[in-house]
């Protein structure tokens, strides 16, 4: 008699807590759904429009689905309507900008492991006090170098060049990237170094044959990091540079800041996109390995 | 000439002395066992025969070479790391002739090294694979193969077994010493486990505070501790210690334990020093396993002390005594039946005690 009593009300418990886990689940879903449009909406907003003819803009709504596929302001952003004078359009300040990324990330981030290689593996009486000034790095704005910056830049002859700006990015992406890689080769066991330098491996030959080797998961973090870093900026593009030298996003508020006639939202709208693509392809390709890399602890040998 | 030898070497980092004079020989051959607690600068040591160390004072020889400033691959030595250390990029072939291709050792050479070793180490299936696909032993063999490749006249191992399970740990043991009895190249051991300690080295030296307590064979170092501190450090349970003092009458000599007036006759101890021993405060040592609940000896001296805790482990028991208010340890075979807290006649094997000076805890 108990049994069936206790047996039956155990039932109806269970009953219970299934609609309560079915509703908490619905919920759930419908929160992230929320945040999901909330977040994609300026880029849903950004596409559609860059697809309408600026008649449709002018008619329908921010929402409005375009009538058709038209890649005439993506033409336009990209390589501009072909008159001379005040035809500023993205195609040359593209490549500028590539041809500043490239090295400034490739210079960076192999100095970085350089140096995060030497503060872990080589160490010397007062490394800490060394990394403690390369992180002072990190924390400064970047507004309070810009005059000094732009003197330097000056004296060596490299001012409004790509040049100058691959060296100014280079420099300041060290504190960052020597951090990311001090602390995953803080992680690589030591004796590795000391197994490496019995067999007669010299500084170079350890660091490229056997540290580098294992600092995939820690190299795209970095590349990522400064990639998105450098290509986004914009303080230091339009501060070392203008005109022919400027990177694109430069060149994009110039674009849509500086147009004299109607403003053509499809053609600001593409323009946009097109310099947002790079980082957004860097971030699909390597983004799985990004927080891999973050969070990846010990070297499993 | 001597394989290794160390000169008064000493070593700091910083203000904090590890090594303070320390001096070492090795002769062709020897096992030489590094033995201490964590922190008494064995690893220092080591490494500065190894030459990853920089040294403060005093020199390495080896083979009547001064390798004080070599290079560590010029010594001519080869290390097993506690941690493998495999390189993890590279497989078992790369990772094992990488230290001769360093060298620009011949194709034909390196190639004839790798397959004597590997067939010999049993690794050679394993060329291909890379260290992440092997399991604990066999990493372990692998290092050991890439020290081997280079045909060093010293091996260094560095705590090698700590990071097997204790099944592999016994059966790895068996295969290094294996190992030397078939190469017989000189070895320079260091761990923190007596019995690996015991089982392997032809010579041990116990390291405490960066001092060589004692450098001897592991059979005087369990039979003959120089100080209190090897008495306590080996064995286990380790070796009692009972506080007294010593009394001199005519020919005859006896040690009483504190608060107690049994004298017990130890007239057949051999001290360095006979002299001045009437009164002097010592320890006496005797280790749990030389105290017997049944006679074997005629010189065994019978005591009667009431056990008050029994430990069974297995195939023994550990019991604790009490003797004039100082813990005594013994142990038994598991089969004998002891009661707790009731009197018992035990007997001390009297030839195999030690007697230390209380001060100095020096064996005297």
């Amino acid at each position: 008699m108990q049994d069936n009593l206790q047996s039956s009300s155990y039932k109806h418990l269970e009953q219970k807590s299934k609609y309560t886990n079915l509703f908490l689940r619905w919920f759930l879903y419908f929160v992230l759904i929320l945040f999901a449009s909330y977040f994609i909406f300026p880029l849903y907003v950004m596409i559609v429009t860059s697809l309408k003819t600026m008649e449709e803009i002018r008619q329908g709504t921010l929402l409005t689905w375009p009538n058709g596929l038209n890649f005439d302001s993506w033409a336009v952003a990209w390589g501009g309507r072909g008159y001379g004078a005040g035809d500023t359009f993205l195609k040359p300040y593209f490549w500028n900008s590539i041809k500043m990324v490239v090295p400034a990330v490739f210079f960076s981030t192999f100095i970085g492991a350089m140096t995060g290689y030497v503060l872990t593996k080589w160490r010397f009486k007062g490394d800490q006090w060394v990394f403690l000034f390369l992180l002072f790095g990190c924390f400064i704005p970047f507004q309070a170098i810009l005059l000094p910056m732009a003197r330097t830049l000056g004296v060596l002859g490299i001012s409004n060049s790509v040049i100058g700006l691959v060296l100014v990015h280079t420099v300041y992406g060290i504190p960052f990237t020597t951090l990311f890689f001090r602390n995953y080769y803080v992680s690589v066991p030591t004796e590795l170094v000391k197994a490496a330098r019995i067999d007669g491996a010299g500084f170079f030959k350890i660091f490229f044959k056997i540290l580098l080797p294992i600092s995939a998961p820690i190299i795209v973090v970095t590349v990522i990091w400064q990639f998105t870093q450098i290509w986004n900026d914009f303080l230091f593009g339009s501060t070392f540079s203008f005109g022919e030298a400027a990177p694109i996003q430069v060149a994009l508020n110039n674009m849509v800041l500086s147009s004299t006639s109607v403003k053509e939202y499809n053609v600001d709208m593409a323009s946009a996109i097109i310099a947002g693509i790079p980082t957004l392809i860097v971030y699909v390709l390597a983004g799985k390995y990004f927080i891999r890399g973050l969070t990846s602890g010990a070297v499993k040998g | 000439m001597k394989t290794l030898k160390i000169e008064d070497l000493s070593k700091n980092f910083g203000t904090t002395e590890v090594l303070k004079k320390i001096n070492l020989e090795i002769d062709e051959g020897n096992f030489l066992v590094l033995l201490g607690p964590s922190g008494c600068g064995k690893s220092t040591l080591l490494n500065i025969i190894a030459g990853l160390e920089t040294i403060n004072e005093g020199s390495v020889y080896i083979d009547d070479y001064n390798v004080s400033k070599v290079e560590p691959k010029d010594r001519n030595i080869a290390m097993v790391f506690q941690s493998y250390a495999l390189y993890p990029s590279m497989n078992v072939r790369e990772n094992m002739i990488f230290g001769l291709k360093q060298a620009k050792t011949s194709k034909e050479k390196i190639q004839e090294q790798l397959e004597k070793v590997s067939k010999f180490l049993q690794v050679d299936q394993l060329l291909e694979r890379k260290p992440s696909q092997l399991s604990g032993g066999q990493r372990q063999r692998v290092a050991i193969g890439r020290a081997l490749v280079r045909e060093p006249r010293i091996f260094l191992f560095d705590e090698p077994l700590s990071n097997l399970d204790a099944k592999l740990r016994v059966e790895m043991r068996r295969e290094i010493k294996k190992l030397h009895q078939q190469l017989k190249t000189t070895v320079v051991y260091v761990t923190h486990d007596q019995t690996e300690a015991m089982s392997l080295g032809t010579n041990i030296a116990i390291m405490n505070h960066g001092v060589i307590q004692q450098n001897d064979t592991p059979e005087n170092i369990y039979n003959k501790p120089n100080n209190t501190f090897v008495a306590d450090f080996i064995g286990s349970p380790s070796m009692n210690l009972i506080a007294g003092s010593l009394k001199q009458n005519s020919d005859k000599t006896s040690f009483i334990a504190e608060g107690s007036n049994l004298e017990i006759p130890i007239n057949d101890y051999r001290f360095k020093e006979k002299s001045n021993l009437s009164n002097k405060e010592v320890f006496f040592g005797v280790r749990p396993e030389h105290i017997f609940s049944k006679k074997f000896n005629e010189s065994d001296f019978e005591i009667t002390l009431s056990a008050e805790l029994s430990e069974y482990i297995g195939h023994e028991q550990i019991v604790t005594f009490n003797y004039s208010n100082q813990e005594i340890l013994a142990k038994f075979p598991s089969t004998s039946k002891i009661e707790v807290n009731k009197e018992l006649n035990l007997y001390f094997d009297l030839t195999q005690i030690s007697i230390f000076d209380k001060n100095s805890k020096e064996r005297i």
